[in-house]
């Protein structure tokens, strides 16, 4: 054997395959696993038990670890708050001031809305049930944005929850374990929610991409947003309530619409769980299967030009056997947008018939006494 | 100039992998400094690296493995996001072992860079396919700056081990 040849050398290449035997191995693992993972479901068992019981442990022993710094930020927070008590003082007149011009038209608003409510015999979302929770964790990289908060199954919070801080929309729950929840942020690059722009009734789906503020798709309509256009959950689709504040719209370098989350103006430590369900589960359904709808044979047709009915008549169909029936709500979810839930006006010039359609309808208008079918926790948007 | 260690496993492998889930666990706490986040650099990129150079091993694919997947739990990321982003790099790195091993400072750390670059890429891709959406550019970028930058620990650690196995000098 000469001088400079390594003794050791005919041992490199099986250690060399092993290593790149199990590179490759790990590999498929990874993969596996990867293609495993189902989270964009909205199924409760698409969360799997690995991060079910990871999240478990990660959650209380971040909460221990996260606790001093936030006792020292705490502490901060009101030694600054000590010094800049005066301006904080005048700041607060001035919102003060602003916030009672605002309850006056609140006040207002309410009595002409619930007027409103009163003659359409419109049924309004019923309370929602809420849980506070601490976020105890904050991943924020480009791939993954999400917090663990510490509450969980034991609380009733399910899957699909939507969540928000005193600003606004931050979240829904994906995934529930006893004492902890994972909320995936309205920015994460597989979150989708739908929205509406405030102005216009637009609707769009607000998609997160791992940056600050997400971007809005599929805008329909002409000029559907401006800049500073508030923007507020849908609640189409079921999965939200609507109204909920999401932010206000801007144009963001890329040329494309996006939203500064009202969610960001304050740190999202504490945040609220909205135990919300969606309506169609709220619905009544064994007492919507009761309803008795007469066959299509029923119809009654008025022919076109066949007399002059004044249309501010009740519209109402007399059906022989049935009694009136009123459309569920859920049937006829109530769209509340400026243009589209404004009812029509009575045109006694025209000689349109008072009913053409296929159902016999009784609006709540014309009884407003009538009570509607699915009245036992059965909510439209 | 650190002294060259013995190359035992749990020196090489467990105790580093230790470290970056200590630090990664430490960074996702919702602390504001300043009205200011926390980075969020990508800790198991320094052994993913430093790994490879070393020498090949049978333990550190599967280690890596694992780190991907604790990271993926703490982070809350698909399951196995993290493991194939890790992967990658490591198999690219190893592949060129013998021509980055004993270069300058500046060349190894432009290799890190690289090797952090792959990790990225490889998370994009893989989100593409997974959630149809393509991760900000300006996050991508953060997170590769910060993780670049911890580039001498990943040095501190080839200097411990890189000599320690006389087969793979």
């Amino acid at each position: 054997m000469a001088l400079r040849d390594n003794p050791f050398s005919e041992l490199r290449l099986p250690l060399l395959l092993g290593a790149v035997a199990a590179l490759i191995i790990a590999l498929v693992s990874a993969l596996a696993l990867l293609l495993s993972d189902r989270r964009e479901t909205l199924q409760i068992q698409a969360y799997g038990v690995t991060q079910k019981v990871g999240d478990q442990v990660v959650a209380p022993v971040s909460g221990w670890i996260s606790t001093p710094p936030r006792l020292v930020q705490d502490g901060l927070s009101a030694i600054r708050q000590y010094f800049f008590a005066v301006s904080e003082n005048r700041r607060l007149r001035a919102e003060l001031e602003q916030a009672r011009q605002w309850r006056s038209t609140a006040i207002a608003l309410q009595d002409s809305s619930e007027r409103y409510r009163a003659l359409l015999g419109l049924k309004v979302n019923p309370p929602v049930a809420m849980v506070s929770g601490l976020a105890v964790t904050d991943s924020r990289g480009p791939f993954a944005n999400s917090r663990l908060v510490n509450v969980g199954s034991e609380m009733k919070i399910e899957v699909g929850n939507p969540v928000m801080n005193e600003n606004g929309l931050v979240g829904r729950v994906v995934g529930v374990a006893p004492g902890v929840s994972r909320v995936l942020l309205l920015t994460d690059v597989s979150s989708r929610t739908p929205v509406l722009i405030d102005r216009t009734n637009s609707r769009a789906i607000m998609v997160g991409d791992g940056g600050p503020n997400p971007r809005l798709d599929y805008l329909r309509g002409q000029d559907p947003v401006q800049e500073n256009d508030p923007v507020l959950s849908s609640g189409d689709g079921g999965v939200m309530p609507r109204g909920i504040p999401v932010g206000r719209a801007v144009k963001g370098l890329d040329g494309r619409w996006r939203v500064v989350l009202s969610a960001d103006a304050g740190s999202i430590d504490y945040v609220r769980i909205l135990l919300f369900k969606d309506f169609r589960q709220l619905a009544n359904l064994p007492r919507l299967a009761e309803l008795s709808v007469p066959p299509p044979s029923m119809e009654v047709a008025v022919p076109e030009g066949a007399g002059l009915k004044p249309a501010a008549e009740p519209a109402v169909v007399p059906v022989s056997s049935a009694k009136p029936v009123v459309v569920p709500a859920v049937v006829r979810p109530v769209t509340p947008g400026p243009a589209a839930s404004r009812p029509a006006k009575p045109q006694p010039g025209t000689n349109r018939p008072a009913v053409q359609t296929s159902v016999p309808v009784e609006r709540p208008v014309a009884q407003p006494s009538s009570r509607p079918a699915a009245e036992d926790g059965d909510i439209p948007h | 100039m650190f002294p060259a260690q013995p190359l035992t496993p749990v020196r090489w492998i467990f105790i580093p992998a230790l470290q970056v889930l200590l630090a990664t666990w430490l960074f996702i706490i919702p602390l504001r400094v300043f009205g200011l986040q926390l980075p969020e650099p990508v800790f198991a990129m320094v052994p993913t690296f430093a790994w490879a150079l070393i020498r090949p091993s049978i333990l550190a694919p599967f280690c890596l493995l694992l780190l991907g997947v604790a990271m993926d739990i703490i982070w809350g990321s698909p399951l196995g996001l993290w493991a194939v982003a890790l992967l990658a790099p490591y198999g690219a790195v190893l592949a060129v072992r013998n021509m980055l091993v004993g270069q300058q400072l500046f060349i190894m750390w432009v290799g890190f860079a690289v090797a952090c670059g792959m990790a990225e890429l490889t998370g994009v891709l893989v989100t593409q396919v997974l959630s149809h959406g393509t991760p900000h550019v300006l996050g991508l970028i953060c997170q590769w700056g910060v993780t670049v930058a911890l580039y001498p620990l990943a040095d501190r650690l080839i200097e411990r081990f890189e000599d320690a196995d006389v087969r793979f000098r």
